[in-house]
């Protein structure tokens, strides 16, 4: 899946690394907010970041597993 | 009450926590790594300018999106939903959607087996120096000055949420962006593109999914707009579009469906080359055909991030947004900050800092697709013709070697081999010539962004500069292709009048506010319609001079068209593929979705 032949670069699992990085943080702060909720803001009884962070923390692993660096 | 409740509000939207800073933070450190890494791809002229030619049709048909899913995109049509209500999606659909799977199936394959490398590139090989001399310049000028909307709009962004300085915010985005390009060229902007691709979609759907939950669902947004609004319909496709009056906009079905839908639409999607240049860049002809067919398919989801908020916005905030103009003068929220405004409505610490991301991830691929088109124009178009004229001045190169290589010349800029016994400059110089417009761009845009704050609809800014270049380029080039009479003093003439007579509308308005009767066809058209109509009008004059300077002057030979024209080119055979392989399959089945999408919301 090298998008460019010559570096084998993916850029698939760069996005990958970089939505796991991202879901790890959103889900940790949606976890804090639990206890620790944020003034004034709507709809935060359905805490979005802990489900919106889960998603995409699974997404960025299951691009990190498709789109690893395979070496022939 | 709306200014009261405005004016009670803070200066500041919200502050961010720590784990926002990083998440921003990530964000820039994600894009100049990316630039830097690729910088060693990006030595050649092919890599720096053509991506060498090397990308997938996913990787190139998002990273198509991305370069148009800019600042004016996220902020500007979600302003435009809360101003004109659901009317802003036609920009998506039949102001985007046809006209990007006709480049796909009937346009791709002459940009591609042409091997030009720009799109003023395809026009000197079909009419000549001055046409594309005259395309290069209007485009040059039109990116630099988008490209400073993007940079202004962002900072509105960032002072409006953060309460950062203005100047401060254009300065800092403006070189990160010239760094990451300016190190990797082409292949850089186009794998940042779709990573911001998909984090502008990661940031952004969750405003439209809390806010669909808030007004419960479809049906409690379109009651809720109702009772806040009543007696206007913001919620209806086509059915208020019988008259000027039964819209919000001001604009008559024929506004939309000929000057939106046939000439702004296909001017755009078919012959800019900030776009085309994306699909230029795609490894093969399948791809090349492939990438604006699967990037068709995302536009017309795009609505779901942009106009659905501004629709929520109408529906939830507590009170009214105003006009730029009305806003700078007492202190209200305008209809540009309602995506920022919704954001802060729904999203804690986390999901602010990624929705802000979002954000200025489509201010950096707009400006990114922007400079580096700029970049290749520059450099292709019109440097590098004024060394080969100088040269053929100096008696170094014969005239019609100079024509040569400018056919041969593609990638392979140094390559007139056989035709000079040295080459003018070499690649090098080129991919440095490159690197230093980008810079340059950059400095212009961002002049640009401080002008652009002096208007008070972004916008509609940005439609009447569209109006103004590249709806007759659209009747240029459709022409050069479909049409092999046409000939190098039909297309110049052609271009020239259809812009002249756009710019001359425009002024015409600006003078006298009453001639928008003449040009909109109604006193009642607001702007936005205003520019439908001159494109409209551009578009026309520039195929009738066309035809009839064509008809008058002698043709090419057919010999000379092999390969630009339809009917004088052998297009390559797909040989043996399976039906769901072949694009125009999925072009249909594109189209099929876009016609019972409008049905639904008529």
């Amino acid at each position: 899946m090298a998008e460019a032949h010559r570096s084998h670069f993916s850029i698939w699992f760069y996005i990958g690394a970089l939505l796991t990085l991202y879901g790890a943080l959103i889900l940790g702060s949606g976890l804090w907010q639990i206890d620790h909720p944020a003034p004034g803001l709507a709809l935060q009884n359905l805490h979005a970041g802990v489900w919106w962070g889960g998603f995409l923390l699974v997404s960025g692993l299951i691009y990190l597993a498709v789109f690893r660096p395979r070496h022939n | 009450m709306t200014m009261t409740l405005a004016m009670a509000l803070p200066a500041r939207l919200i502050n961010l926590n720590p784990v926002d800073w990083v998440i921003i933070g990530t964000y820039f450190l994600a894009t100049l790594g990316l630039g830097f890494y690729l910088k060693r791809f990006s030595e050649t002229g092919e890599d720096f300018f053509l991506a060498g030619r090397q990308m997938t049709a996913w990787v190139a048909g998002l990273s198509f999106l991305a370069a148009n899913l800019s600042s004016l995109e996220l902020m500007g049509w979600a302003a435009s939903s809360y101003e004109y209500g659901i009317l802003a999606t036609h920009w998506y659909w039949i102001g985007a959607v046809p006209a990007m799977l006709f480049l796909g199936v009937v346009m791709m394959p002459f940009y591609y087996i042409s091997k030009t490398h720009s799109v003023p590139g395809y026009l000197q090989l079909r009419y000549g120096e001055p046409t594309r001399m005259l395309s290069a310049i209007c485009f040059a000028f039109m990116t630099v000055l988008v490209s400073g909307v993007n940079m202004y709009a962002m900072a509105l962004v960032l002072k409006i949420m953060l309460g950062w300085n203005i100047s401060f915010s254009i300065w800092i985005s403006a070189f990160t962006v010239a760094i990451y390009v300016g190190l990797g060229g082409l292949r850089s902007a186009i794998f940042n593109e779709v990573l911001q691709f998909m984090l502008i979609w990661a940031g952004a759907i969750v405003i439209s999914i809390l806010g669909l939950i808030d007004v419960g669902g479809w049906s409690g947004l379109v009651a809720r707009i109702h009772a806040e609004f009543p007696g206007q319909d913001y919620t209806h496709l086509w059915s208020g579009l019988g008259s000027f009056t039964a819209n919000p906009m001001g604009v008559h079905w024929t506004g939309i469906v000929f000057g939106l839908g046939l000439i702004t639409s296909f001017g755009y999607w078919t012959t800019d080359f900030l776009v085309v240049q994306r699909v230029l860049a795609a490894k093969d002809l399948r791809s090349a055909q492939m990438a604006p067919i699967i990037a068709a398919g995302f536009k017309f989801c795009v609505p779901f991030i942009v106009i659905l908020p501004g629709l929520l916005g109408l529906a939830v905030l507590p009170y009214h947004l105003v006009g730029q103009t009305q806003a700078a003068a007492t202190g209200a929220f305008s209809y540009n900050e309602v995506l920022p405004l919704m954001l802060a409505r729904y999203c804690g610490p986390g999901l602010l800092g990624l929705g802000i991301t979002a954000l200025i991830a489509g201010f950096m691929s707009g400006m990114a697709g922007n400079v580096s088109a700029f970049a290749t124009v520059w450099t292709y178009d019109l440097h590098r013709p004024m060394i080969e004229r100088r040269a053929v001045r100096r008696g170094l190169l014969r005239p019609a070697a100079a024509a040569a290589a400018e056919v041969a010349g593609t990638g392979d800029i140094v390559g007139i081999s056989g035709v000079v016994p040295e080459p003018l400059r070499s690649d090098k110089h080129y991919v440095r010539m490159g690197r230093a417009s980008i810079l340059v761009g950059v400095l212009i845009s961002i002049g640009t962004a401080y002008f652009v704050m002096q208007f008070a609809s972004i916008m509609d800014y940005v439609q009447a500069l569209f109006s103004f270049f590249i709806a007759p380029l659209f009747g240029t080039v459709i022409l050069g292709m479909l049409w092999k009479r046409t000939t190098g003093a039909g297309g110049f003439w052609g271009l020239l009048s259809g812009t002249c007579t756009s710019v001359g509308m425009w002024l015409a308005i600006k003078v006298n506010p009453g001639a928008l009767a003449y040009v909109a066809l109604s006193s009642h058209a607001k702007a936005m319609a205003a520019n439908l109509y001159q494109a409209l009008w551009s578009g026309i004059v520039c195929v009738l001079v066309t035809v009839v300077v064509s008809l008058a002057t002698a043709p090419r030979p057919e010999a000379e068209l092999n390969g630009l024209v339809y009917g004088c080119t052998l297009l390559p055979d797909d040989g043996e593929m399976a039906l769901y392989q072949r694009p125009w399959f999925w072009a249909a089945i594109v189209f099929t979705v876009l016609f019972i999408g409008n049905l639904i919301l008529w």
